[in-house]
């Protein structure tokens, strides 16, 4: 519970604003209680849960290879991204080398929905800040990735493309073709991107320099991703931490120095055209082969644990996978990045302007799916 | 590869506290099963020695007992190590780690609320993603949901 009886300085009442659950900026159904000194924060306190499905005992009673397609749940932005780690995880467990078509084929669709994901947020972060374009750019081409997945996968939201030892079906013929094509046109809408909004002087004024987080803050608080590298800290576990086969690919890991609002939008932009690159490098790597590895038909791993790290395009999504020995997880515990990354709002919300509250939020870049599960 | 100072250093400092057989580990990560009285401690050497980064925190229930896991990172050095902590199942209190890592307070809140492991010391351990007037622990093994219009 808020104290709500909290005094200003000069001792007058304070007023308690309770920001969503219902509120179009909270992204989701995210409640923020406020408490005010006119329009500064005093205190804040997130209240989250609203979207709670108990996925980590809904875990315990499904199969292996059906927690994959419940791991298309999460952050339902970034569905590749979830059934990776899941099937990372499994395979870790059951100890299971997979093909190398099935390697790329893996990264090129984390690429591809990290490009999703990055473009969503510069929709969504303009559209914050009162910019209505850009959402409506944002949302145009995140179509014509949704178009490639559904030739793949049949889906367009919720994919379930991964398998347990690989991935579920092989390219369609002209899907390099189209990617290819993507790609050419992504690197020139990310330049109307940037002339739209990176450059744009009233985005900077509400961008520039709010909601600073601290390098300090990001480790004490276990921040990851780009909130971690816009604050300067270069770690990215793709290449830190690496797994699947990312270490053949040749990319940089951006980062940034004053960890602001604007800083963790350019970053993600900056990261976008790095996720380009590995699409474009996987499609010239991609060679006929498996696609599946052999595993039996009823995945039962051997008595075990394993934690899998992975990088997903809002921070570190990990797994803790205990296995009994059945045909279902012990224990499925959830490392989700959103969760993590929204308590930093405790911290740095007192002493903003209400209006840099959106700012801050839609910065951090969060899904109330993978916060609550 | 030489072993690193701190997997010796962490077995003669703290006694009690065992390494995990590999066999069971399956990510490669160094685990260490610790009493529940040195958690702490152990938190604060480690952090001083370099673990700056709390990946991630989580309990399980074992029927028996409950195991609350801390996966822990150096960022420099990118070494992990995992510590485990089994406690009691009848009085499950474990002191909270909260004030040396805050990204913590979250993650005891989860525990809190889903196996009812009880954090002391930690600054506002109330349920976070179930409602308050929820009953029981959801992810204890011998929970029971009462039944609804659907079963």
């Amino acid at each position: 519970m808020i104290d709500n009886k909290l005094k200003d300085k000069d001792g007058f009442e304070t007023m308690y604003l309770n920001m969503g659950p219902q509120h179009p900026s909270t992204h989701g159904v995210l409640r923020l209680g406020l408490v005010l000194d006119g329009e500064v924060i005093v205190s804040a306190e997130p209240d989250i849960g609203y979207l709670h499905r108990g996925m980590e005992k809904l875990a315990e009673h499904r199969t292996y290879q059906a927690n994959i397609a419940m791991s298309d749940r999460f952050d339902y932005v970034t569905s590749m991204n979830n059934n990776f780690v899941v099937a990372l995880a499994i395979e870790k467990l059951l100890g299971v080398e997979i093909p190398k078509r099935a390697h790329y084929l893996r990264i090129l669709m984390a690429e591809l929905n990290r490009v999703v994901n990055h473009i969503l947020l510069f929709g969504f972060f303009a559209m914050d800040l009162g910019a209505t374009t850009a959402l409506i750019f944002g949302f145009r081409e995140r179509e014509e990735v949704l178009d490639l997945f559904e030739s793949v996968t049949g889906a367009r939201l919720t994919y379930n493309y991964f398998r347990v030892g690989g991935v579920a079906r092989d390219l369609p013929e002209d899907f390099i073709q189209k990617t290819g094509a993507f790609i050419k046109l992504m690197r020139k809408r990310i330049k109307d991107y940037d002339d739209l909004v990176t450059n744009n002087v009233i985005f900077r004024d509400r961008s520039v320099g709010i909601g600073k987080i601290s390098k300090e803050d990001i480790l004490a608080y276990s921040l990851s991703g780009p909130v971690m590298r816009a604050s300067g800290i270069k770690y990215d576990i793709r290449k830190d931490d690496t797994y699947s086969v990312y270490k053949e690919f040749d990319f940089n890991i951006p980062t940034r120095e004053d960890g602001d609002c604007f800083d963790r939008y350019l970053l993600r932009m900056l990261e976008l055209r790095e996720s380009l690159k590995i699409i474009e490098q996987v499609l010239v790597k991609l060679e006929p082969g498996e696609i599946m590895a052999k595993v039996p038909k009823v995945i039962k791993p051997p008595a075990g644990e394993a934690y899998i790290r992975t990088e997903s395009p809002k921070g570190e999504l990990s797994v803790y996978l205990v296995s009994d020995g059945t045909v279902n997880p012990y224990r499925f515990h959830l490392r989700a990045p959103s969760f993590i990354n929204l308590q930093i709002l405790q911290k740095i919300l007192p002493g903003v302007k209400v209006a840099d509250v959106i700012a801050i939020l839609g910065s951090i870049d969060i899904v109330l799916g993978e916060v609550d599960r | 590869m030489t072993e690193p100072r701190y997997l010796n250093d962490i077995k003669g400092k703290f006694p009690g506290t065992e390494a995990v057989l590999p066999e069971k580990i399956k990510d490669g990560i160094p685990a260490f099963d610790c009493p529940p009285s040195l958690i702490l401690d152990i938190v604060k050497y480690l952090k001083a020695e370099g673990f700056n980064y709390l990946m991630n925190l989580c309990a399980t229930d074992y029927k028996d007992t409950f195991e609350v896991i801390y996966h822990l990172s150096a960022l420099e050095s990118k070494a992990k190590i995992t510590l485990k902590v089994k406690i009691n199942r009848e009085k499950p209190e474990l002191a909270s780690i909260t004030p040396l890592h805050p990204g913590a307070n979250w993650q005891e809140r989860e525990a809190f609320d889903l196996l009812g492991v009880v954090f002391t010391g930690h600054p506002n351990l109330t349920r976070i993603l179930l409602s308050c007037d929820w009953e029981g622990y959801p992810l204890r093994k011998d929970y029971s949901r009462k039944p609804d219009q659907y079963d």
